[in-house]
């Protein structure tokens, strides 16, 4: 075997070790990346910056821990924008590994901002077939969710008195790692006309794009570089800071950015041992 | 009868609700209700029709000693246990932050998963490496286009806004053109289908005849 033949099959343990060695330097050695922040991701925080005290922002946050590295920081980051700003959240989860998740972000955020549940807050809780929920909730939030997650009637709940379904919030953001976002578009937006913006995984993101354009969404955050976009303006506008350990996509970035410059040197590698070995024959 | 009577069943439910949606009356509002009540009492038999499926499954397995019987087992025991701690102390309760229940999701359930996820960096390294060659024209604009969007990542100081220029082009051009028309197959397919099922042409939910 040649030495161009070899740049074109090196064995995939190289390529695994390489990106293991990268990671964990990174991790231990970071650095800032400069971010552009996309108009999408923009737009998301601008419509959440101008909601103003007392006004009811949904999040449906439906995805799995496999994906939490992704849109976890988008959950805490809106959260806490939120809190800070005193607008209440109506919170949800139709992914059936996701409620755990949901409660981590809100019972840890109420927290720190001092917000009681069913007055600040409510968290519906977990339910089965996201077609049927996000159709039942148009209609009525308690047909699908008659108590909340903790137990509690939700017309017991100061914050539920008025609230009926979509008519009575502003947006909904749906932070999704899979299939349940097009629910949230074709029901809750395309039956209900309820506004909506989407929080998804880097693989999902080119897939939304059409929506985005048709206007079926506001705004896009997409994947980590999202999360990353967001908390940059989130930081600018005060609502989260470096110093308590808040910005954790920010903090990533750095290890998908060389993970990425790793990634594109072995393609370069396999390119070029593929050009130099066929010129040779 | 076995056959006319599912067929009528569909039919009806099916053309009701694609006419209630057109029609803003009252009654069709609690007759859509009423069906959407109806359809997650029916899912929740299918869940427990799951569940007992995958538990009969998963014993069965594990008393003959199949191949692979150990994740069986640990299967069953995982959706025991979780079972237990969840609705021995109170359901409700057990779901706050900070119970065992919570405890075994956070510190099992998310870093086994998490770990798995994260693999799939290694294989997509490796599967770039190996995938993307610019043997065709058609795999070089691949190649090309895949670079630009994995380059938005980097800083590259100046050349940072031309090629983010470059990646809302792929994304809301070319991409957004391809993902349209995709959409808009998934759409019509969905259609033709759900016409299909109404009309009795496709009867495959019904299972053998």
């Amino acid at each position: 075997m040649t030495f161009y033949e070899r740049m074109m099959n090196l064995d995939r343990r190289w390529v695994y070790l390489v990106i293991g060695v990268v990671v964990v330097v990174t991790a231990i050695w970071s650095f800032a990346v400069p971010l552009y922040v996309t108009p999408e991701a923009r737009s998301v925080y601008d419509f959440v910056d101008g909601l103003v005290p007392g006004e009811v922002l949904m999040i449906g946050v439906d995805y799995a821990p496999e994906v939490m590295a992704e849109l976890h920081p988008m959950s805490y980051a809106i959260t806490r924008q939120c809190f800070a700003k005193d607008v209440k959240l109506l919170l949800c989860c139709l992914h059936q590994n996701g409620p755990g998740m949901v409660e981590q972000v809100v019972a840890q955020v109420a927290e720190e901002y001092g917000k009681v549940n069913g007055v600040d807050y409510v968290y519906l809780g977990y339910k089965p077939y996201p077609g049927i929920t996000i159709l039942a909730m148009g209609q009525n939030f308690r047909i699908p969710f008659p108590e909340d997650y903790y137990g509690t009637p939700l017309d017991s709940l100061p914050m539920m008195r008025n609230m009926t379904n979509f008519d009575n919030v502003k947006a909904i953001i749906n932070i999704s790692g899979g299939s349940g976002t097009e629910y949230w578009i074709n029901y809750a937006n395309g039956r209900y006309n309820a506004k909506l913006a989407i929080g998804v995984t880097g693989v999902m993101t080119a897939d939304y794009y059409p929506f985005l354009q048709s206007g079926q969404i506001f705004g896009l955050i997409g994947g980590m570089k999202g999360a990353a976009e967001y908390e940059y303006l989130a930081e600018k506008g005060g609502y989260i800071t470096r110093e308590k350990d808040q910005l954790w996509a920010s903090k990533s970035m750095p290890i998908q950015t060389t993970t990425h410059i790793v990634i594109i040197l072995f393609i370069v590698i396999g390119n070029v041992g593929y050009f130099m070995s066929k010129r040779k024959k | 009868m076995r056959r006319t009577l599912p067929i009528a069943v569909v039919a009806g439910v099916g053309f009701f609700m694609l006419i209630q949606y057109f029609i803003p009356l009252e009654e069709f509002e609690t007759l859509y209700e009423w069906a959407l009540d109806w359809t997650m009492v029916i899912g929740c038999f299918a869940m427990a029709l799951g569940l007992y499926s995958l538990t009969n499954m998963m014993v069965t397995k594990v008393r003959r000693k199949a191949e692979g019987w150990g994740y069986s087992l640990v299967a069953l025991v995982g959706l025991f246990v979780m079972v237990f701690v969840g609705l021995v102390p109170h359901y409700q309760d057990s779901l706050k932050y900070g119970t065992l229940f919570m405890d075994i999701f956070e510190y099992i359930y998310i870093p086994i998963q998490a770990a798995m996820f994260s693999l799939l960096a290694f294989y997509i390294a490796s599967a770039a490496y190996r995938a993307f060659r610019a043997r065709t024209v058609l795999a070089t604009i691949l190649l090309v286009s895949a670079i630009i969007i994995m380059l938005r990542l980097i800083p590259l100081g100046p050349l940072s806004a031309i090629n983010q220029w470059m990646v809302n082009f792929i994304l809301t051009v070319p991409n957004m053109a391809a993902k349209r028309a995709f959409w808009l197959g998934v759409g019509l397919g969905a259609t033709a289908t759900a016409l299909k099922i109404m009309l009795g042409i496709e009867r495959g939910y019904m299972g053998r005849d």
